[in-house]
């Protein structure tokens, strides 16, 4: 028996210096957390990084960002409530923003602040502020697809023509958005229906907007229903003759048409508040507009920064009239996507 | 779970001094007495506090998935879709399995059995997967054609990462054979074919089917690889379910059934083992048996070996090369990769380490004081074999938010993952190299007047010591290459090298994935190839030896 004692005292040694040492870390770093502005990304790191990079340099705040997907950092950041270490939510969405407002998490933005974006791309109750428009695009492949036979609608796509040759990203808050807009056009029964009808017909889906492009372009998919400025980036890339696949943007207000934003809004209780404003002021700088314009083309939203030339104007967008702040119930509309089977 | 017996790290090293001893190794060695008593205090505290980390994950997914409430749990359960993905998982599990075996015990016959050309080189070559993480070899193939994925691909890939577990153990089983069986077998009239298989399979069986039961397992909790490849099992759907949804209920009762799964396979396996037992009775040491002469078929079974080779190795390097050229010309961020390799290093470093603090008191009960209390400790340690990685992270996220906000999203609950993920490997090695330290030895020590200490410092720390630390080496390689508890829990703003390439990888930037990519192969095949030199052509090894 006393023989082990020996061994035993070590283990009980190693086992407390260990975990004193990651109590250490844990501090130190919750520590950390508290005097810098922590941003929590819905947007992906390749698509906004080099621009927060810029706001860090400019401005000299310490600043950390948690990647994620908007849906899932959305529900985070319910989750954590008061306590959360976030100060502000940088969306891919209008309505995961919407949700946070309803639920009384985001803080009022000043009216300077709101006014420099037309009213239609923020929060009614001015609790979030677009900061860079998307539109809704079905992307095709012309190798297998005629353009005059590409859907005028998303209602066709459950059509047996189309079975296993369409791609979505169901997990993707764009995509959600565009279900909460189809719910609000047509009602619930109908999109519920169209969503199980496109499970029936074997609809592909994929982690996110990019990966359906590139599926296209490899002559995987036919259709997918992406965000259209994943295929103009692509275009600045490579250059127009080496991309083979073609956008079509819907007609006559479809709920494929929607015109969404990517937006901000700060935390309520954010200990960062000064920090905050000061990020979601710098996102609508000229800069920053210029940035979504040329680097990620999307629509800039504030006035006198132009989108890049080839890309259709906002104002001929054909998006269904609908108002971002009613695109709220996010909630329901993930538990529609997962009840249809596709999440 | 009951995989303990088939990775006990070296359990069976004794083995090979005594022929064909495959008898039960922790009852030939301690005496009766010391496994009736009762560990000391000091011993037990510690070992019952790693039994609590490693049941609690599972303990908390339960009771989160039940406050959904019975109707919702039960909504999950019985709708349509569950039942495909159980279906499907069950399938990839089945089919990479199967393969693996053919691939396993095919290659582990010519290399050890026969005389092979060049069979030293292949013998290290084909256990080189090893060091693939299966999300690598995924993002390789689906890179280079990108129709490939579903069933077919996943079953691909994950064969092709997967077979060295079945490898390992029927090529140590097959090197033990004492060749008087055979020669028994011929000259009852039995043919070769007859012979190999009625004689030659049947011994390999046990070794065999503790090999499928890992591939099966690790199936079963991959994740990067069907994510990537787009085939919906359990993992994928849990992932995204996570990540996309306000209500974790039905990732939660999802993780649950998983698990549940997992056991069953477990316990399925050790309910259709074999009882018949092996062991070469008489005494001596078994003759080496010759190796068989492959004449015309040696060009064939060369053409094999390179095929399997080939595609698990040199396929996954070819498209890395070609990106990483790809990648320098565009630019490369030495300095962001190197970032990623010290997180990955550090964060390794220390689930490591936890792991193996954990498993020192209850590797030391298991191995000195075999009582219904040290089983019981050592059963709960090895729950992390029933824990997928996505299962342990979802956990630990609930937990963390609820009752750990100081260390919520912080470093320690990623190292805490890794510890209850890891803890079995580290358990295992410690009471293997512990019960291989006779007691008589530290007892001639004490009864010479050395104090407890000294005999602790002269005489186990010194036998004990390295297999501890391989253990330790083993759990730090597993460590590096997890992927999905690593991209759920890394603190804010912390990318290893798993992260950033699954990050880039999931954009199809293949180019900007692959310096990650590289780094991550260089930094597994080191301790990969320490650990199969050390056991590699011996003994029985390797738990998660490199889960994939």
């Amino acid at each position: 028996m006393r023989r082990w004692r020996g061994v035993a005292a070590m283990t009980v040694t190693v086992v407390v210096a260990v975990l004193l040492a990651l109590a250490g870390c844990g501090g130190g770093d919750s520590g950390r957390a508290g005097r810098e502005l922590v941003i929590y990304s819905g947007r992906q790191k390749a698509l906004v990084d080099p621009l927060i990079e810029q706001f860090k340099q400019q401005t000299g705040i310490a600043t950390s960002v948690r990647y994620g997907d908007t849906a899932q950092l959305a529900a985070q950041l319910l989750e954590e409530g008061a306590a959360t270490p976030a100060d502000v939510f940088f969306s891919q969405d209008g309505g995961a923003l919407g949700a946070l407002g309803q639920a009384g998490r985001l803080e009022q933005l000043s009216q300077g602040v709101l006014d420099k974006v037309p009213a239609r791309f923020r929060a009614d109750d001015g609790s979030w502020i677009g900061t860079s428009g998307r539109a809704r695009v079905i992307v095709y492949d012309p190798r297998q697809v005629h353009e005059q036979d590409v859907p005028d609608s998303v209602f066709e796509l459950t059509k047996p023509r189309w079975r296993g040759k369409v791609g979505i990203a169901p997990s993707n808050a764009s995509f959600a958005a565009f279900v909460t807009a189809m719910r609000v056009l047509r009602g619930d029964a109908a999109t519920r229906d169209w969503l199980s009808g496109m499970r029936a017909n074997d609809v592909q889906t994929f982690d996110n907007n990019l990966l359906i492009l590139k599926a296209v372009e490899d002559g995987v998919l036919q259709l997918g229903l992406i965000n259209h400025y994943y295929w103009y980036e692509e275009v600045a890339e490579k250059g127009a003759a080496a991309v083979p696949s073609r956008l079509k943007f819907l007609p006559g207000g479809d709920p494929g048409s929607l015109v969404n934003v990517a937006g901000a809004g700060i935390l309520r209780g954010s200990n960062q508040n000064a920090q905050a404003r000061q990020f979601v002021e710098f996102l609508l700088t000229e800069q920053s507009q210029s940035y979504f314009a040329q680097k990620t083309k999307e629509y800039p939203l504030v006035a006198g920064v132009p989108a890049v030339a080839d890309l259709p104007p906002l104002e001929s967008l054909r998006s269904p009239q609908i108002d971002l702040s009613d695109l709220n119930t996010l909630e329901q509309t993930l538990k529609m996507i997962t009840d249809a089977g596709l999440t | 779970m009951t995989p303990a017996t088939s990775t006990d790290i070296g359990t069976d090293l004794p083995a090979t001094a005594g022929p064909l001893a495959t008898a039960p190794p922790e009852r030939a060695r301690s005496p009766r007495r010391t496994g009736e008593r009762r560990p000391p205090a000091v011993l037990l505290a510690p070992a019952g506090l790693a039994a609590a980390v490693a049941v609690v994950p599972l303990v908390y997914l339960a009771i989160r998935a039940a406050e959904g409430g019975l109707a919702t749990v039960v909504k999950v359960l019985v709708r349509d879709r569950t039942v495909s993905l159980v279906l499907r998982s069950l399938a990839l599990s089945g089919a990479v399995t199967v393969v693996c075996l053919v691939l396993g015990i095919s290659l582990a016959g010519l290399v050890v059995r026969t005389r092979l050309p060049g069979r030293r080189v292949w013998g290290v070559l084909v256990v080189l997967p090893l060091a693939v993480p299966s999300y690598v070899a995924a993002f390789a193939w689906l890179s280079m054609f990108p129709r490939f994925g579903g069933f077919l691909g996943s079953t691909l890939v994950l064969s092709l990462c997967c077979y060295p577990y079945v490898y390992l153990p029927v090529a140590a089983a097959l090197a033990r054979i004492d060749p008087a069986h055979e020669e028994v077998s011929r000259s009852l009239g039995a043919g070769q074919v007859r012979t190999f298989l009625s004689v030659t399979v049947r011994q390999v069986r046990p070794a065999a089917a503790g090999g499928g039961l890992l591939v099966a397992l690790y199936v079963l909790s991959d994740f990067g690889a069907v994510a990537l490849l787009r085939f919906d099992v359990f993992t994928r759907v849990i992932y995204t379910s996570y990540r996309s949804s306000f209500d974790l209920t039905p990732a939660a009762v999802l993780g649950c059934l998983l698990v549940v799964l997992t056991v069953l396979i477990g316990w399925g396996e050790n309910r259709t083992r074999g009882r018949a037992g092996y062991a070469r009775l008489g005494g001596g040491a078994a003759r080496r048996r010759p190796p068989t002469e492959l004449g015309g078929w040696a060009v064939l079974a060369v053409a094999w070996c390179g095929l399997v080779v080939s595609l698990a190795v040199a396929v996954p390097l070819a498209a890395l090369g070609y990106w990483l050229v790809q990648g320098t010309s565009a630019g490369l961020d030495i300095a962001e990769v190197s970032v990623a390799a010290g997180s990955t290093l550090g964060v390794s470093a220390l689930g490591a380490a936890v792991a193996v603090a954990l498993a020192l008191p209850v590797g030391v009960i298991a191995a000195r004081y075999r009582g219904r209390l040290g089983r019981l400790l050592e059963q709960a340690a090895y729950a992390g074999h029933a824990l997928p990685g996505i299962v342990v992270a979802l956990s630990l996220v609930f937990l963390a938010v609820r009752y750990a906000r100081p260390i919520y999203q912080q470093l320690p609950v990623l190292v805490l993952a890794y510890a209850v993920l890891f803890l079995p490997a580290a358990v295992a090695a410690v009471r293997a190299s512990v019960a291989q330290c006779p007691p008589r030895l530290e007892e001639v020590a004490r009864s010479l007047g050395r104090s407890p200490a000294g005999v602790l410092r002269s005489v186990t720390v010194p036998l004990a010591g390295p297999g501890v630390a391989a253990g330790a080496a083993l759990v730090f390689l597993t460590c590096m290459k997890e992927l999905p508890a690593t991209l759920m829990l890394r603190p804010i703003g912390m990318e290893t090298l798993a992260t950033e390439l699954w990050g880039h990888t999931d954009v199809a930037a293949y180019a900007a994935a692959a310096p990650y990519a590289a780094v991550l192969l260089l930094l597994a095949a080191l301790p990969t190839a320490l650990l199969t030199h050390r056991w590699g052509s011996t003994a029985g090894v390797s738990t998660n030896a490199g889960a994939p």
